[in-house]
């Protein structure tokens, strides 16, 4: 493992997303779910907007870190708000 | 009939899963981990938390590179889409011509990407080449490695050589499903060739187009070797496409810290424009469904 240079914050970074996937991979089997339409008018379904989520959201930090300054604990707070609009209209 | 959906199928991916995490969800792993840190090499590292996503987003050099990058796939495009559907709408339909035309047109396909370059790269040159060689004879001042608009003109010219076969043949085997009986109509109406090709064959291969736009685009933005080879991007940095710039940054400098951090949000453009590429064709796939 020592060539890939682990750290401690890029290690839980990790362990959230792969944990993520597989609490949506669970719920997506236990719970089948039809795909809906919202907002950007194509079918989604929960997976879709986790990986909407996500993506906008390193978009979100990237955008916080270039404009406002190093202070991403606010930017994880845009991030939730993102994610709840995702996933409530998207 | 309804499709019965079973998400339990998901776990026949298993196998490819295991295989892509070996050649590209580890080495992402390590690329995201080399991101926050620095090195002077012999494997190790100090914790260097976001600085280098901090100057990489701040780096003049890596959104002139990101401009060129973006003028360089909005030439192209512009290029190859409109001379692609209008080579296939004047291939021969049928017969012996439409087959030679057909192969005539894939070869520049089937030729390998480092070997396009240096095909242009002697091409283009003044002493030897018979392009350049052609131009200066002429009088043309024409020289790739000296002047930028040269060097343009030739990575353009060589990548619209190269692709635009693509756009056309997914262009013709759009053209060729349409029905006949949509060209008898259009004959009785008394449709000018304009109206048929504006009303007719154009929203049919829409969704043919959609993909070639998207291939074209993503290949673009992503492309290397090929003016890697004719200009090393240069004159100065004039043809300095993202990737090149990288390479020069991770490989030539050995900045593994900026060039992982440069890498992350180019792989996030990327990824961002796959996901626009994948919805898309999804939508036209189901509405054509």
């Amino acid at each position: 493992m020592d060539w890939m240079a682990w750290t401690w914050p890029t290690a839980i970074f990790f362990i959230i997303i792969a944990s993520t996937l597989t609490v949506f991979t669970v719920l997506a089997i236990k719970f089948p779910e039809t795909p809906r339409k919202g907002i950007l008018r194509i079918e989604t379904t929960r997976g879709d907007r986790l990986f909407i989520t996500l993506l906008g959201s390193a978009f979100i930090n990237l955008a916080w870190l270039g404009v406002v300054g190093a202070n991403q604990p606010l930017a994880l707070i845009v991030c939730l708000v993102y994610a709840f609009a995702v996933f409530r209209w998207v | 009939m309804e499709k019965t959906i079973n998400q339990k199928a998901w776990f026949l991916v298993l196998p490819v899963l295991v295989l892509v995490a070996f050649s590209a969800v580890i080495p992402l792993m390590t690329v995201v981990n080399y991101s926050v840190q620095d090195t002077f090499g012999q494997n190790q590292f100090f914790w260097a938390g976001l600085e280098w996503f901090d100057e990489m987003l701040h780096s003049e050099r890596m959104w002139d590179a990101l401009g060129r990058q973006l003028m360089f796939s909005a030439i192209i495009l512009t290029i190859q889409i409109p001379l692609g559907v209008f080579v296939a709408l004047n291939m021969p339909k049928s017969g012996f011509w439409s087959s030679f035309c057909l192969v005539v047109m894939s070869l520049p396909l089937l030729i390998p990407w480092n070997v396009v370059g240096t095909i242009w790269q002697i091409f283009g040159r003044v002493d030897i080449g018979l392009l350049g060689y052609s131009l200066d004879a002429l009088g043309i001042s024409y020289n790739y490695t000296q002047n930028t608009f040269a060097a343009w003109v030739t990575i353009i010219i060589m990548d619209v050589w190269h692709w635009t076969s693509l756009v056309a043949l997914l262009a013709f085997a759009g053209l060729k499903s349409i029905p006949d009986a949509y060209y008898q109509a259009a004959k009785i109406d008394q449709a000018s060739r304009w109206a048929i090709f504006r009303y007719i064959e154009l929203p049919k291969m829409m969704g043919v187009l959609m993909i070639a736009i998207l291939l074209r685009f993503m290949d673009s933005f992503m492309i290397y070797t090929e003016p890697f080879v004719v200009t090393g991007g240069g004159p100065g940095n004039a043809t300095t496409l993202l990737s090149i710039d990288l390479v020069k940054m991770a490989l030539g400098q050995f900045d593994l810290g900026p060039a992982a951090a440069f890498s992350i949000m180019y792989y996030l453009v990327i990824l961002l424009i796959s996901w626009v590429f994948y919805t898309v064709m999804i939508n036209l796939d189901k509405r054509e469904g």
